[in-house]
């Protein structure tokens, strides 16, 4: 436990010092949910802006941390040689990802709570919430999209891994309901979407935050299929160094 | 020094294949406790590759390697409490502090070690504060050496320790490879350095194309040999004749391999004087090894 908790301490030093990092998991989402939340140019159904707006966010939040920021954070830990240097220590493969784990669901509650604060000021209402499934989602999403993340980082080099994970971003913040009805895309190009972990993230949070959501059950099947699968696809194909 | 019998690291038949490659054919070599072996061989010989199966990065293709007597492939975690490592580039986030990285290495081996008594030994001390990146190319690897401590390792691996470090440098790492040394650890020590491998030293392995070419004692391997210039050319063959050893022109410069007594440097006055010439420079000592280590690998090179 010592040893996990030295790690988690070094994990969240890490990220506090990039400057980049902060910005992505935690100024981009509040920023969005500001400005699309009193500039009226999405189409936003029959519900308000900001009602919309917040299970999206918390999504997007969720795809920032898990997948991106661990992500791009192993991709050059993998490079610096910091992960093999690591293996050669008591730590061990099982506490390491345990501190990287309870290091991404600290950021994540800080995300939420910012996310809660910043929606309550702007007359969203906590009380639509349903908490254990947003749990649920968010465990899911996590675990989905640290898998992604993962994926990507365990097999590319550092620099190709960073544009990786920043083009599947913007691709899936663009097409994953986040802060665009998924029913606004193209015909295809929503089919796509349905079938990656970001729209179904975004559905699940809204059949638990106020009463959104289009995909049903579906949406849970897709993203529970994504959080045991990409793991354990990452888990395979992962280089240490 | 301390003199122990006990081996910190055997290896039997090592193979080490990548595909249709195989970049270790059949090494056996043994490490005492309390001793420094340094492993020489050009680049792609096999060094990285044999260190990395004993440090446990690498699974062998077939062969026996007991690490502290443990098997560094199945028991890991036992191995990695007692081992220390520092690897080629350091393993170093950038951002990373001098002084947050030694103390975060000293807890995860359980704070068998005292930080502070780390950055002074390495002599980082005024540099705490600093991060990896803005290290120059020395402090880099005094802090990577510095994780390699954190363990109060008995056995540590230590890749090119001295590349890049200035002269004062060198000394400090020298004489904190000696302490481990002295302390009982066996130190592995891969370079391409042979003035620091001459200086550090206690035993030799030369590895090339993936096999053992020598493995020893460096006093054992090292022949004596006697230097010398002459003011005028004299046949070699004529010297090597009245010396009983052998005698080869290097440039300007003889070499007579196998001796170093005064008594055959009196030879060699007397033969050059009979020719008409005299000795300009004489040198008597043990062969550098930097012959040594060209006697033993050009073969497989030419």
């Amino acid at each position: 436990m010592k040893l996990t908790t030295t790690q988690l301490r070094s994990e969240l030093r890490v990220m506090a010092r990039n400057g980049e990092q902060l910005l992505l998991i935690i100024v981009i989402p509040l920023a969005l949910l500001v400005f699309f939340g009193n500039v009226d140019v999405l189409p936003t159904g029959e519900q308000t802006a900001v009602d919309f707006l917040v299970p999206g966010i918390v999504a997007l939040a969720i795809m920032s941390t898990a997948m991106v920021s661990l992500g791009i954070a192993t991709g050059f830990e993998r490079q610096y040689l910091v992960l093999k240097r690591l293996g050669a220590t008591p730590l061990g493969r099982t506490r390491l990802v345990v501190a990287k784990t309870a290091a991404v669901a600290i950021i994540e509650i800080a995300q939420l709570a910012a996310i809660v604060l910043v929606g309550s000021l702007m007359g969203w209402s906590v009380s639509v919430v349903s908490w254990p499934t947003v749990i649920a989602a968010c465990l899911l999403g996590t675990s989905a999209f640290a898998g992604l993340g993962l994926l990507l980082a365990g097999r590319l080099r550092a620099e190709v891994n960073l544009a990786a994970q920043n083009g599947l971003y913007l691709f899936l913040l663009l097409t994953g309901g986040m802060v665009i009805e998924s029913a606004s895309l193209p015909g295809p190009l929503a089919n796509i979407a349905r079938l990656l972990p970001a729209a179904n993230l975004a559905d699940a949070l809204r059949q638990s935050i106020g009463d959104g959501g289009s995909y049903g059950m579906s949406a849970w099947l897709t993203l529970a299929a994504w959080a045991i699968g990409a793991p354990l696809l990452a888990a395979r194909t992962f280089r240490w160094h | 020094m301390t003199q122990t019998t006990d081996l910190a690291l055997e290896v039997d038949n090592l193979v080490v294949r990548y595909g249709h490659v195989t970049a270790v054919n059949g090494v056996s070599f043994h490490v005492r406790s309390g001793s420094v072996m340094v492993i020489l061989g050009r680049n792609g010989a096999g060094k990285t590759s044999t260190i990395e199966v004993c440090e446990g990065f690498r699974p062998p293709t077939s062969g026996r390697v007991r690490v502290l007597g443990f098997d560094p492939t199945t028991q890991r975690a036992q191995l990695n409490r007692h081992m220390g490592v520092m690897l080629q580039g350091g393993g170093i986030y950038p951002s990373a502090r001098v002084g947050e990285t030694i103390d975060h290495y000293c807890s995860l081996y359980g704070s068998k070690t005292d930080p502070t008594d780390i950055i002074e030994r390495v002599g980082l001390a005024h540099l705490r504060k600093r991060s990896w990146k803005t290290l120059s190319g020395g402090e880099k690897q005094r802090l990577s050496l510095a994780l390699a401590l954190c363990a109060s390792p008995r056995i540590a691996f230590l890749d090119e320790p001295t590349a890049g470090v200035d002269l004062d440098g060198r000394h400090a790492i020298r004489a904190i490879i000696r302490d481990l040394a002295a302390g009982g650890c066996a130190v592995i020590l891969a370079t391409h350095e042979m003035d620091e491998a001459e200086r550090c030293a206690d035993d030799v392995l030369i590895i090339d194309a993936g096999k053992v070419m020598a493995h020893g004692a460096l006093s054992d391997l090292r022949k004596p040999e006697i230097r010398f210039r002459l003011s005028a050319p004299v046949p070699t063959l004529a010297m090597a004749e009245a010396l009983g050893f052998p005698v080869v022109a290097e440039g300007d410069e003889y070499v007579v391999i196998g001796s170093s007594d005064a008594s055959d440097i009196a030879i060699i006055a007397r033969i050059a004087d009979e020719h008409a010439a005299s000795v300009v420079d004489v040198r008597a000592g043990s062969q550098r090894l930097e012959t040594l280590f060209r006697d033993f690998t050009d073969g497989a090179h030419t």
